[in-house]
């Protein structure tokens, strides 16, 4: 294309930036905008995401790695691995089971189903870890029972493990429950009639359509039961070495006024935020096209 | 005049949407923009609007250049194809809310969309929200709301694309009617020959952003200046004849081709209308087989398969096939009562079968 | 979808069972611990627990900054929405990632690098400090560390509606004469306050039950940095259970409270959509 003389050409943006008054904001209200909103990413999202990196190497990498290979750090670590790993596991088997008989089934009730799964999403993190205490605590209604036959639930794994489950209960079914109704029941009854049964249907036709639903909702559920603090603090008595998970060691390396050491097991922490948001949004990406191509199919 | 495009461009990019188009609306009229999806109509019409801005060109309304005017003083009014009411607000205040914006005084406010309620059939719904009314009353909302504050022009996208085809007729005869008692310039974007030509009082035919005609209903359909208009507007037979002796031949059709060169390709473009056939074997010069009848009211339209293979398509009323005694298979003679040799200028880019999945088969039949 | 009786599917008792064993357990049943001791208290007794003179500052608080912190995320988060998904510019789809950060990240850490960044020597602290502005240890810490928390919802509640919003509407608003502001006012921003409202009621549900970063932030002394859930635990810590349940029934309650609220408004912002 030749280029138009100059004249012209100051005349056309002249009149562009005119006209587009009407429907669009002017260029300066715009990016006024946009710096304001920046401004306040910066503050609460950058700047806490790289403080952490920063005061976890302030020190050098030596001080990081000894800090992390500390033995009750390093137990802490453990610890909240062995709790996702149970705590995860027990949330994809619930979860699955409601999605199924919500998503799948109409019954009575259904609602309140639905909302009495998303009520630890309301409860404070303190007042679910106190609720486990009024029921397994020395004075809770289960205390005595539990003592005379020696189980420990609170100031021990068990009661953090239940905490845990708590708090990402409505984790995995939430998730699940719209992409499964979303997938409708024509696929699973035509696996049946062509002679499939009920757990065949299961495996190979309903879990396929929803597994990026499923991976992002264990995604997420996972990020929570390594990072939770407030219900797993109450339950948990932080003893060192045996109860303390990542997120308490953090706050008790903290109280000893080592900042440095706080700061890098908190640094694990945020690199599995990020992981996290990296494979979040990798997967909400995928998960829109199959919703997309679920939604097509069952119409 | 109300409204002159002149030479206007409009680019997205490195596409054209609009090139070089050129015409004029008179006050008072009431006219079409007429093409294929993607042919740019919604375009101009927006660019009248002020919602687009024209690459190069100008527009002009009421013999004032409006390029530099914003949307908000253009004085227009504008319906969207999906009418884009105002949900948060009743009826009585959608349609108020140009007037509010103008200033206009709180009991001249009533008294026009009172005045409004009435003239469109609306009385007793001024409180409703959007979400509580039908099609048809939304729509006629959207174009009270633009009609509130007396526009110079008012512009509808597609208004007849969101409702149904029982409801799509009535309106079309409301459209004709409102028009005719406000006697307000009116332009009006339609990809559907049918509606364009029984609402208008002119039509502009677009194709690929390039303007193809304009005129009256008649005009185009009688004298399409081009073979994508010929073809757009109702039926037409169309074939590709080469010149030999100042005759077009194709098969063993001749037709009268004077001042053509020797060897020179031309297309033939007829209307079924000016096939006439006989079952007197001798009475036309051409022989053919009646092929396909099909029905279409009180229309017929037939397929006849001349011996050379050629294909023409006709039409007659029932009545005039009863008396022949016409039926499938029979062998007929015909003749082509007139025809025209097409400029094929700008319809090198619509290739047949583009053009006629864009029609739908009866039209033109009504004609 | 057809009822149960005629669903051909199998699995709805195995499930059924599965999902009420887990809700049972994990759920209902401390939920009923918690009443079960709470009907033990008598109304005076419970009454007495829930209004001593530092719970009521714990409230104070809690309330208080809790409320700053989900009017700064309704309005910043509204501009955010608004940006994210009106504008096109460098990192829009970073920062659009990020928006979720404060959901992936474990609260303590949240607290620790908040509690860092605005202390006296901190990034943004040394700057602060001496202009007045105390981040670290007050209770201006605490409502930061709850903005944190709360940032995502007004955005994320209003990034569907925004992009929902059909573009006709402003143009026929312009073609009626009506400028950009007045575009906004009148027809934008009626569409889009459910939606901030809702986003607004979870961010302040959400900070009231806030814990694991506030504890950093905060000095967390009696009737000045104590937040509510901050007092439960010093309850528990002093194995005054009457006390601590108390605290939490109150929580409880108000968070029931804003989940009905939040209801609503979902059910009110629907009612214009047809």
């Amino acid at each position: 294309m030749s280029a138009p003389p100059s004249t012209t050409r100051r005349n056309q943006s002249q009149t562009h930036r005119q006209s587009r008054r009407g429907t669009e904001e002017s260029p300066l209200v715009k990016w006024l905008l946009i710096t304001v909103a920046l401004s306040f990413c910066t503050v609460f999202l950058l700047l806490p995401l790289a403080n952490v990196f920063v005061q976890a190497l302030a020190k050098g990498w030596s001080f990081y790695v000894q800090s992390l290979t500390h033995p009750d750090s390093w137990a802490a670590i453990r610890l909240t691995l062995l709790v996702a790993a149970i705590s995860v596991p027990i949330n994809v088997v619930f979860g699955i089971a409601a999605a199924w008989c919500i998503a799948k089934f109409n019954f009575r009730g259904k609602s309140l189903l639905v909302t009495l799964i998303d009520l630890p999403f309301s409860v404070s993190p303190v007042v679910a870890g106190l609720m486990f205490v009024v029921l397994f605590g020395a004075q809770g209604f289960f205390g005595p029972w539990l003592e005379a036959h020696n189980i420990k639930i609170i100031f021990a794994v068990p009661g953090i493990v239940l905490a845990t489950v708590f708090v990402t209960f409505p984790f995995v079914a939430r998730e699940l429950i719209p992409v499964m109704q979303a997938t409708g029941t024509e696929q699973e009854q035509a696996a049946l009639t062509l002679g499939a049964s009920g757990w065949q249907t299961f495996w190979r036709v309903t879990l396929p359509s929803v597994k990026w639903g499923l991976i992002y909702g264990i995604i997420l559920c996972n990020a929570r039961a390594m990072g939770e603090f407030g219900a797993v603090s109450v339950v948990s008595g932080h003893i060192t070495g045996l109860t303390d998970t990542m997120p308490l060691r953090v706050e008790k390396l903290y109280q000893e006024y080592n900042a440095p050491a706080a700061f890098a097991v908190a640094s694990l922490l945020a690199v599995l935020a990020l992981v996290t948001l990296g494979l979040k949004t990798l997967l909400e990406w995928k998960q829109a096209r199959a919703y997309e191509r679920a939604l097509r199919d069952s119409r | 005049m109300s409204i002159e495009l002149r030479n206007v461009t409009k680019q997205f990019g490195q596409v054209a949407a609009v090139s070089n188009v050129s015409f004029s609306v008179n006050e008072g009229e009431l006219m079409a923009l007429l093409g294929p999806s993607g042919g740019g109509k919604t375009t101009v019409l927006r660019m009248i609007a002020g919602l687009e801005v024209p690459t190069t060109g100008d527009i002009f309304i009421r013999g004032q250049r409006v390029n530099d005017l914003s949307v908000q003083e253009r004085n227009i009014g504008f319906v969207f194809q999906n009418y884009a009411l105002f949900k948060n607000m009743t009826v009585f205040k959608n349609i108020a809310f140009g007037l509010k914006i103008k200033k206009w005084k709180r009991a001249d406010i009533k008294d026009r969309v009172h005045e409004l309620l009435q003239l469109f059939g609306l009385e007793g719904l001024e409180k409703r929200y959007p979400h509580q009314l039908s099609g048809g009353q939304r729509q006629r909302v959207a174009i009270a709301r633009a009609l509130a504050s007396k526009p110079s022009v008012l512009l509808l996208d597609e208004p007849f694309g969101a409702v149904d085809a029982k409801i799509r007729q009535e309106l079309r005869e409301w459209l004709v009617t409102l028009h005719h008692d406000l006697n307000v310039t009116t332009i009006f974007v339609t990809h559907d020959q049918e509606e364009a030509l029984e609402v208008s009082n002119r039509i502009v035919i677009f194709s690929r952003g390039h303007l193809e005609q304009v005129g009256t209903p008649r005009e185009v359909y009688e004298t399409p200046a081009n073979e994508f208009v010929a073809r757009f507007i109702g039926v037409m037979n169309v074939l590709d004849a080469e010149v030999k002796g100042g005759v077009a031949r194709v098969g063993e059709l001749q037709f009268p081709a004077p001042g053509r060169r020797d060897g020179s390709k031309v297309r033939i473009g007829f209307r079924p209308y000016a096939v006439q056939i006989s079952t007197d074997l001798t009475l036309y010069p051409y022989r053919a087989v009646l092929r396909h009848t099909f029905f279409l009211g009180i229309m017929l339209r037939l397929e006849l398969e001349l011996a050379s293979g050629l294909i023409l398509r006709s039409r007659m009323t029932k009545e005039e096939y009863a008396q022949l005694g016409l039926e499938d298979d029979r062998e007929v003679s015909l003749q082509i009562r007139n025809f025209r040799i097409l400029s094929s200028d700008t319809s090198a880019l619509s290739p047949e079968q583009e053009v006629q999945h864009l029609m739908p088969p009866t039209i033109g039949e009504h004609i | 979808m057809a009822s149960k009786r005629f669903n051909a599917l199998p699995g709805f008792g195995l499930t059924m069972g599965v999902t009420l064993f887990f809700l049972s357990a994990i759920v209902l049943l401390p939920f009923a611990g918690l009443v079960l001791r709470t009907l033990g208290l008598s109304w005076s007794e419970f009454w007495g627990l829930a209004t001593t003179d530092r719970a009521m500052a714990a409230y104070r608080l809690t309330f208080g900054a809790s409320l700053i912190a989900a009017v700064t995320n309704a309005i910043f988060g509204t501009l955010l929405a608004w940006v994210l998904v009106r504008y096109e510019f460098p990192g829009r789809r970073f920062i659009d990632a990020m928006v979720d950060f404060p959901f992936a990240l474990p609260t303590a850490v949240a607290g620790l690098t908040l509690a860092n960044l605005f202390s006296a020597n901190g990034w943004l602290g040394r700057f602060l400090v001496p202009l007045g502005i105390e981040g670290a240890f007050t209770p201006l810490g605490v409502t930061l560390a709850l903005t944190f928390v709360g940032l995502p919802f007004v955005v994320r509640t209003l990034q569907p509606v925004l992009e929902g919003l059909e573009r006709e509407v402003e143009e026929v608003a312009a073609t009626l004469g009506a400028g950009r502001l007045r575009t906004f006012a009148s027809v934008i921003a009626p569409s889009l306050l459910p939606a901030i409202l809702t986003g607004f009621a979870q961010a302040f549900a959400r900070a009231i039950g806030e814990y694991g970063s506030v504890v950093f932030i905060s000095s967390n002394k009696p009737f000045e940095g104590e937040i509510a859930p901050y007092l439960i635990m010093m309850r528990l810590e002093e194995f005054d259970y009457a006390g601590a349940i108390a605290l939490a029934v109150v929580l409880l309650v108000f968070s029931f409270v804003l989940l009905i609220v939040i209801n609503l408004l979902e059910q009110w912002a629907s009612h214009f959509e047809h």
